[in-house]
């Protein structure tokens, strides 16, 4: 007599959608991140308020030679010019992210995935909570069955902190760049305090997705793709 | 492999006609209104014509930020240009009395003006700011002639669409569509801050479009060209940006 074949478990993912989207702004962010770091080798010096050049005072630089030679890095020579392109590149990649990042929250709210999976669950929106679930990590002690199928109240923060602010400052900040959209809804930069922390932020909040991205994959890695 | 059923067939099939016919609709129409800029093909096509015609729609009149006096700038970047061409350097000489602006085209009146003829035009100023694709930028206050002035007097003829304009200095070449050319902002520039426009800042004439980048702000304007299509300047790209790998529209 065969024995009996063990009993299935189906693994709840999610819809296509979720899916889908994730991964159009993943390949979105890429290349926004790529061709926006190469943009900012044409002037990698950063300022604070609403004006700011070779002549100013930066608020920091990054010490690698710039595209411009009108850029005093200390270094002998100049890097190849590749903004044309890559301004092309960075503009038509964001509205993929945009117009995917506006499918995804439209659907996910009429689906209630939002609400469902990304929102902490009543009972652990308390420091308690947050607390318990920080030293599980530490403990390196494993998930609970229950937890396997649903998102931990870390993870719904993280996820909800990238999708609801992370990503709309830096849509915004970058927005505030372009004069023609700054003629239209001034406050966009002033808020920000002017164009050149408009550019600084910009710059921050890409590299604090980047940040995400990185630990991300990592954890993913850790607990296994 | 699962039947699709016959409503999600039909479903699908009428969202997708509705899709395919959306965008055709939405093509012709941003054919009528101008909303496709002149490098829409390439592959980065799509993109340009979504912020192009985005823009447009959103920034038909809106006014670019004006700051008072004590933002101006100190200490204003000049980009770098070509060393100066000998003709500029007669023209200098000269106290560029010789300089003239050549407005041609389709105008009912080409006109051939020097400084003085554009400085007897309507003077205004603007405090606005500079801000370079690099990233950098500046304010400073500039001193001219609205361009809607002098299409007023050469009269661009009903079917013009761009005003095309060139440098001295040979290859540097922009143009701008009629919302940007009639746009209030839009000055030939003569003066800056204190005085005339320095040679390092486009002296003696340049053109200020202050909602878009610096690199559609051409410096030692000669000539002005009125026409209803670009495709017969250059390579037909609206500008020597796209030629050199850069957006026609600078608004962003």
């Amino acid at each position: 007599m065969p024995a009996s074949s063990p009993p299935e478990t189906t693994v709840p993912r999610h819809t296509a959608l979720v899916r889908v989207t994730h991964w159009l702004t993943l390949v979105s962010f890429l290349a926004l991140l790529f061709t926006g770091g190469e943009i900012v080798v044409s002037h990698p010096r950063f300022y604070w308020g609403e004006t700011g050049n070779v002549h100013t005072r930066p608020l920091f630089t990054i010490p690698i030679p710039a595209s411009r030679d009108t850029v005093p890095t200390g270094y002998g020579y100049v890097m190849p010019d590749q903004n044309g392109w890559s301004r092309y590149l960075h503009f038509q990649t964001a509205w993929a992210l945009v117009l995917t990042g506006l499918v995804y929250a439209v659907a996910g709210l009429w689906t209630g995935h939002i609400l469902k999976n990304l929102v902490p669950e009543p009972g652990s929106r308390n420091w308690r909570a947050y607390a318990q679930r920080i030293a599980q990590y530490i403990r390196r002690a494993p998930p609970a069955l229950s937890e396997a199928r649903t998102y931990n109240v870390l993870q719904r923060t993280a996820y909800l902190f990238v999708i609801l602010v992370l990503f709309p400052l830096v849509i915004w900040t970058g927005l505030a760049l372009s004069p023609s959209f700054d003629s239209a809804f001034p406050a966009a930069v002033d808020l920000l305090g002017g164009r050149q922390s408009a550019r600084t932020l910009h710059f921050f909040v890409s590299a604090a997705l980047l940040l995400f991205l990185l630990v991300h994959v990592a954890m993913i890695a850790v607990s296994g793709f | 492999m699962t039947p699709i059923s016959r409503r999600k067939l039909v479903t699908t099939g009428l969202a997708a006609t509705a899709g395919i016919a959306g965008l055709a609709a939405a093509d012709r129409l941003a054919r009528r209104y101008g909303l496709i800029p002149p490098d829409s093909g390439g592959a980065y096509g799509p993109g340009e014509t979504l912020t192009y015609a985005a823009q447009r729609l959103l920034t038909r009149h809106s006014l670019a930020r004006e700051f008072p006096r004590s933002l101006i700038s100190a200490s204003p970047f000049a980009n770098e240009t070509e060393p100066p061409s000998d003709e500029f350097k007669r023209l200098q000489a000269g106290g560029f009395a010789g300089w003239r602006l050549t407005v041609d085209g389709l105008v009912a009146h080409p006109l051939s003006l020097s400084l003085s003829d554009l400085h007897s035009l309507p003077i205004r100023s603007q405090i606005t700011e500079v801000a370079c694709e690099e990233g950098w930028s500046y304010i400073a206050e500039w001193i001219g002639t609205p361009l809607a002035e002098i299409l007023r007097l050469a009269q661009p003829l009903a079917q013009v669409r761009y005003i095309v304009y060139f440098s001295i200095q040979s290859g540097w070449w922009d143009s701008l569509d009629m919302a940007d050319a009639l746009h209030p902002q839009t000055y030939l520039t003569l003066g800056m801050n204190d005085g005339d426009l320095p040679v390092s800042f486009g002296g003696p004439l340049r053109m200020r479009v202050p909602r878009q980048l610096g690199y559609k702000n051409i410096k030692y304007l000669v000539r002005l060209t009125a026409t209803d299509s670009l495709k017969r300047f250059g390579k037909g790209l609206g500008s020597a940006s796209p030629e050199a790998g850069y957006a026609w529209y600078a608004g962003i």
